[in-house]
């Protein structure tokens, strides 16, 4: 096994940041539709989160990355109680956000907001996009009208658009732009997070690198934190400060990005990596081809989620749910290999 | 020239829409050798579908106008008659898309579809056929095919389904398979599946392969060769060296250096291509590329650039290729030696 060396001043820089939302033993279970003629059967479910913990702190881009059907859709949903929970904790400003409901619930929700793939399916096709941007400053009450027409100017600046932006239509927005929209909109009413989920995977690599590059000038314009959402471990690795790995429903390891990508310890992880195609000229490398298919959630693997697939897998695999520990500052990793 | 599969010359696809005529694909030439891997790549709305589909001929006659060549086995594609060109598409060039579920039937299971282009292809029995399909099947790595030849489409899963798409485009010995984003929509450890599987067909069947991506990635792992589109024209055609050692076209260049890279600068901003694809009802007179590009001179606003071959296997469609180059070597040279 590698040796673990962190530099100290990433070391420093993350002991010294304050926690924003501190996620802890989240499970989400789906109930599982019966037919009529199941009645009498029990009641099954899709376990799409199980069980994960982790903390974005202030001022960070935390990553969360990890195959199509892997939870991470669910988990950012389930944090602002989009969906509701089956178990746990989100605890933000002291309080638990799955306990609020209402005026509290609201207020969460002004400083944690949603940016989705693709904002396009949630505007309004008939409204100019101002009046859109402008709706949550009416019900929020903030501001005369003219001064939510300038906030709004304002912010339709910062995302990199034009003021005659203002008094288009949906339809007439390329995908690049109408993901500024989507910044835009999650943007107005001063949010503390952003949740974004695969926000530049429908987009072309030029496109993509435009919306990055705005991500990182808006974090520090207006002190943001993100949680990022991706499938794409190249994206990810740029745009995070640390990184949580998704497979089945678990959070199987963790790190900050340097670390992660330069130690990668779990199976899951290192297949995960070498699967990711490079693009330069003699690139070709060694892949860990995994085996197999990924198991219904409906019915995970027993013990350690990954053991039907996992190179390394032993017998207590089968029987022994791996917890997450910490085997170096900050990475977080759970597979019995590292079980002293 | 006798190991060229597939030779394509000035081809166009022009299309009759009712809002008027657009140029989808304008003037693409490139060939593909026996047995070798080409890659298309290119970003969304660039052509590259229209034109996989235009070797096939797969757009409804009459909406549609083809101009130029596609050589294959000493005839030109573009002037078969509806039999003959309904028997190159089952016989000799194969085609494989993103969702398998628009190829795959739904109504018959695995194995019969492969059996019956068996039984079509290689004048087999239906016992040889049916063992056949099995035996393709296992080649393109499903586990147990004797019993997954017997399911339907949509109760394999994603990977199982490309899988099982691929052997159907098999089944007939293509000697060409045009690949048209069949890994797009597939997870990383799937598609680094799938890529293997191509990589040991292409050896073991010795067969062409047009691959068509929007991920550079995908294209050094698999091709030998690349041919880069942008709005209906091929802007560089490189191998896999040239194209990432020492790309010549500004889109190609642009391109490249707009992917974070595993091993890139995490502080650093992502280099950018400004501006979006304008549409093809508004295609610039001169180089196509001339909004977006930072070299950009009256010259390449008024008229369009022509293709210069400047290796044996490296051409590309720009004024000032030439002088980009020497300006960038000077910069390197400016950065090893200080
Ligand atoms: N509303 C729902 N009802 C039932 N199952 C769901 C629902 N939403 C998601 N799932 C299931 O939960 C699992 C996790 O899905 P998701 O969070 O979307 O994954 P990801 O975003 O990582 O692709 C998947 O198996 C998915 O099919
Ligand atoms: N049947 C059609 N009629 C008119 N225009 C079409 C047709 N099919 C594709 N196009 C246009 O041709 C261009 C190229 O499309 P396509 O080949 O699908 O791009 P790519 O596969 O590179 O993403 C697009 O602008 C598209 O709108
Ligand atoms: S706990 Fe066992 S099966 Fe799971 S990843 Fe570790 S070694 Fe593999
Ligand atoms: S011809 Fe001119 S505009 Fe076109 S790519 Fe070359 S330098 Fe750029
Ligand atoms: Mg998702
Ligand atoms: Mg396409």
């Amino acid at each position: 096994m590698s040796t673990l060396t962190l530099e100290s001043s990433n070391e420093q820089k993350i002991e010294s940041k304050e926690t924003l939302l501190e996620i802890k033993n989240v499970k989400k279970f789906f109930p599982v539709k019966k037919s009529l003629l199941q009645f009498n059967k029990e009641q099954t479910y899709v376990q799409a989160v199980n069980d994960v913990s982790f903390s974005i702190l202030k001022g960070e881009t935390y990553g969360l990355v990890g195959e199509s059907g892997c939870g991470k859709s669910t988990t950012g949903r389930t944090l602002l109680k989009l969906i509701e929970p089956t178990e746990g904790e989100a605890i933000y400003n002291g309080k638990d956000i799955f306990k609020l409901s209402g005026q509290e619930l609201r207020k969460v929700r002004q400083d944690i907001q949603m940016v989705f793939q693709d904002p396009y399916s949630s505007l309004n096709p008939r409204k100019r996009i101002g009046k859109t941007l402008e709706e949550p400053l009416v019900i929020h009450n903030i501001g005369t009208p003219k001064e939510r027409t300038e906030i709004v100017m304002e912010i339709l600046s910062k995302v990199g658009l034009q003021l005659e932006h203002y008094f288009r239509y949906p339809h007439e927005f390329s995908g690049g732009q109408r993901q500024r929209i989507g910044l835009a909109r999650a943007l107005i009413l001063n949010p503390k997070l952003l949740i974004m989920d695969e926000p530049v995977s429908a987009l072309d690599v030029s496109i993509q690198s435009q919306i990055l590059n705005l991500l990182k000038t808006l974090q520090s314009d207006f002190d943001l934190s993100y949680l990022f959402i991706s499938h794409d471990m190249s994206v990810i690795r740029h745009v995070s400060d640390r990184i949580g790995v998704m497979y089945l429903g678990k959070l199987v390891e963790e790190a900050p990005t340097d670390e992660l990508f330069a130690n990668p310890l779990h199976p899951y992880t290192q297949a995960l990596l070498s699967a990711v195609p490079v693009p330069k000229s003699g690139a070709k490398k060694e892949r860990i081809i995994l085996e197999g298919e990924l198991p219904s959630p409906m019915n995970p693997p027993s013990g350690c989620v990954f053991h039907t697939r996992c190179p390394f897998a032993m017998d207590r695999c089968k029987m022994e749910v791996p917890m997450k520990k910490e085997i170096a500052n900050g990475h977080h990793i759970a597979c019995h290999l590292y079980d002293k | 020239m006798s190991d060229v599969l597939l030779d394509i010359k000035n081809l166009k696809t022009h299309f009759y829409t009712e809002t008027g005529h657009v140029t989808a694909v304008n003037g693409v030439s490139f060939n593909v050798k026996k047995g070798e891997i080409v890659g298309v790549v290119g970003e969304s709305g660039c052509g590259k579908s229209v034109m996989s589909q235009t070797i096939l001929r797969l757009f409804e006659e009459g909406t549609v106008e083809y101009e130029g060549e596609i050589n294959f086995n000493g005839r030109n594609l573009l002037k078969l008659n509806k039999r003959q060109i309904n028997k190159v598409r089952g016989n000799d060039i194969s085609m494989i898309f993103q969702d398998p579920l628009s190829t795959l039937n739904p109504v018959h299971t695995v194995g019969r579809q492969i059996a019956e282009s068996i039984i079509l292809h290689q004048n087999a029995s239906k016992k040889e056929a049916e063992e056949k399909a099995i035996e393709l099947l296992r080649l393109v790595g499903i586990p147990s095919p004797e019993k997954r030849a017997k399911e339907y489409p949509h109760n394999l899963s994603g990977g199982m389904r490309q899988r099982a798409m691929i052997a159907v485009a098999l089944a007939c010995r293509p000697k060409l398979l045009i690949a048209d984003e069949p890994t797009t929509a597939l997870d990383v450890t799937i598609q680094a599946q799938i890529l293997d599987l191509m990589n040991n067909l292409n050896e073991e069947l010795d067969m062409g392969i047009i691959f068509i991506t929007h991920d550079l990635g995908v294209v050094a792992d698999l091709c030998s060769r690349v041919v880069v589109m942008y709005l209906g024209e091929i802007v560089e055609e490189a191998s896999i060296e040239e194209l990432f050692d020492r790309p010549l076209h500004p889109y190609t260049q642009g391109l490249i250096k707009s992917i974070p890279q595993l091993d890139g600068d995490r502080s650093a901003m992502l280099h950018t291509i400004e501006g979006t694809v304008p549409p093809l009802t508004r295609v610039p007179k001169g180089c196509r590329f001339a909004a977006r590009c930072p070299f950009a001179d009256e010259k390449c606003v008024a008229s369009a650039p022509p293709v210069t071959e400047y290796t044996a296997t490296q051409k590309v469609k720009c004024w000032h290729f030439e002088k980009i180059l020497k300006n960038q070597e000077g910069i390197a040279d400016v950065h090893t030696y200080s």
